[in-house]
């Protein structure tokens, strides 16, 4: 597979901005629901290519960000055990939880281990039949599958000495919550790529009906976010509803059949809590019954755990794109990346980290096409 | 988090019952869990994501981009006549 240079994809990125640019009539708000295109869409100035008439808004997809602070609390308290290795992404190790983060408490001697695959936990615990080993299981529907997999895995090799703290969410019902909200401003969604290769098109369409909007799957380059937003406004301008697909050369319509039969093997969908936002019904995946001795919430005594989210954080309003993180006072000075608030700072995927991290501390400063985001 | 990495198949075996192969990123090869693209061949680029393979990726869509970028060529050629040589004038319109 050949790889663009710098300067093609420069001239396809001003192609697609002129695209749009020709198209748009009038003003339009999109969401892009995935963290990943929010990081991608600030560092590389997408909404700043673009006319001055479309307004993104950041969606909710962190998986990170909106893991509630509960689950951080409880993933400590199991680390703490002297029998135990924790396994972990590498994202999640400094999310603060009501008192540090996973990372402090490792410098402080609690055996945690990053993991590039979960399926490495199983090799941990295999190798350790001494100690318990926990993996630390949060994700979109992007990540559910890997860890379906290494939990499906260990129950089929009885290795009884691993189990796992999920902490799993769906973007349908957030996506349904936003709009919901009597405040809500979106009018049409860049969905979440990756999201959709395992899960398909098929639980968007209802959505685009419902609430008379295109959906339009959306790959997480620079140009398959500029195609994608061409789409949207092309979909927007003619008044169509529909859900249509970018990122046709990742995203079957059916999505990935072997996935999504795992997934309703191990997991059972369920109500979660959202940091920032709270519980949304339906909206989070559990273990069934077959896979309770690998279920860390049935294998540790954890007890209740009360939490308390700073009451200046606005993450909630930022997660349903009703503010944006230039609109909060504590932006940048009493939160920053090293001492976050809330959900939207403590991951650099992130509306809060991103803006953070490149520069976007004005919040009405538009660029001409050709720049690089904002100089600070 | 929810990023996907392209890469190429290098190989494929059987690993405690899943199916496993090495993928190319660019230089770095990693192991990858296939079992959810089995019917991906040797060379054929696959999306992968916390080391699991979710999709493969399509050669013909994936090429489209480059499609585009050989049309843009072609309509700075009839735009801008210093790009078609050093006698534009000397070229049937």
């Amino acid at each position: 597979m050949r790889r663009l240079e710098p300067s093609e994809s420069q001239r396809l990125a001003e192609h697609w901005a002129d695209r749009i640019a020709r198209i748009t009539t009038r003003p339009w708000k999109i969401m892009e629901v995935c963290g990943g295109q929010t990081q991608a869409i600030v560092k590389f100035g997408i909404d700043q290519l673009l006319p001055p008439e479309i307004e993104l808004l950041h969606g909710p997809g962190c998986p990170v960000c909106v893991t509630p602070l509960e689950m951080i609390d409880r993933a400590q308290a199991i680390a703490r055990s002297p029998d135990v290795i924790f396994c972990s992404f590498g994202d999640m190790l400094r999310v603060p939880g009501s008192d540090g983060d996973l990372l402090g408490l490792k410098a402080r001697g609690a055996d945690i281990r990053v993991l590039y695959s979960p399926l490495d936990a199983l090799t941990i615990a295999r190798q350790n039949p001494e100690r318990r080993v926990v993996f630390f299981a949060i994700g979109f529907e992007t990540t559910a599958p890997a860890n379906a997999m290494a939990i499906h895995q260990a129950r089929e090799r009885g290795l009884s000495n691993f189990s796992a703290l999920c902490s799993h969410v769906l973007a349908p019902p957030a996506m349904l919550a936003i709009l919901r909200d009597p405040e809500q401003r979106v009018q049409a969604f860049l969905g979440p790529g990756h999201v959709c290769s395992v899960m398909g098109l098929s639980e968007y369409e209802p959505i685009a009906a419902q609430f008379s909007m295109p959906i339009v799957v959306t790959g997480f380059e620079p140009l398959d976010l500029l195609e994608g937003l061409f789409l949207t406004v092309q979909h927007l301008e003619a008044g169509r509803s529909c859900v249509d697909n970018q990122y046709a050369r990742v995203v079957r319509a059916q999505g990935n059949t072997a996935s999504r039969a795992l997934l309703a093997r191990v997991f059972e969908v369920c109500d979660s809590k959202w940091r920032g936002i709270g519980v949304l019904p339906m909206s989070g995946l559990r273990l069934r019954d077959e896979y309770r001795a690998h279920d860390a919430l049935h294998v540790f005594e954890l007890g209740a755990v009360t939490t308390e989210e700073p009451a200046e954080c606005i993450s909630g309003s930022i997660l349903r794109g009703l503010k944006k993180p230039t609109d909060c006072p504590a932006f940048g000075k009493r939160c920053t990346p090293e001492s976050p608030l809330g959900a939207t700072m403590v991951s650099s995927e992130g509306a809060c980290a991103a803006y953070h991290a490149y520069g976007r501390a004005v919040p009405t400063a538009r660029l001409t096409r050709g720049t690089q985001g904002l100089q600070a | 988090m929810c990023l996907g990495v392209p890469g190429r198949v290098l190989s494929r075996e059987q690993e405690d019952g899943l199916l496993m192969g090495r993928v190319d990123f660019g230089g770095v090869s990693r192991k990858v869990c296939l079992e959810h693209v089995p019917d991906v061949a040797l060379g054929d680029y696959v999306l992968v994501h916390v080391g699991f393979a979710l999709s493969r990726i399509d050669a013909r869509e994936a090429r489209k981009i480059f499609a585009l970028l050989l049309e843009l060529d072609q309509l700075n050629e009839l735009q801008d006549p210093a790009a078609t040589g050093d006698h534009p004038g000397e070229r049937t319109p």
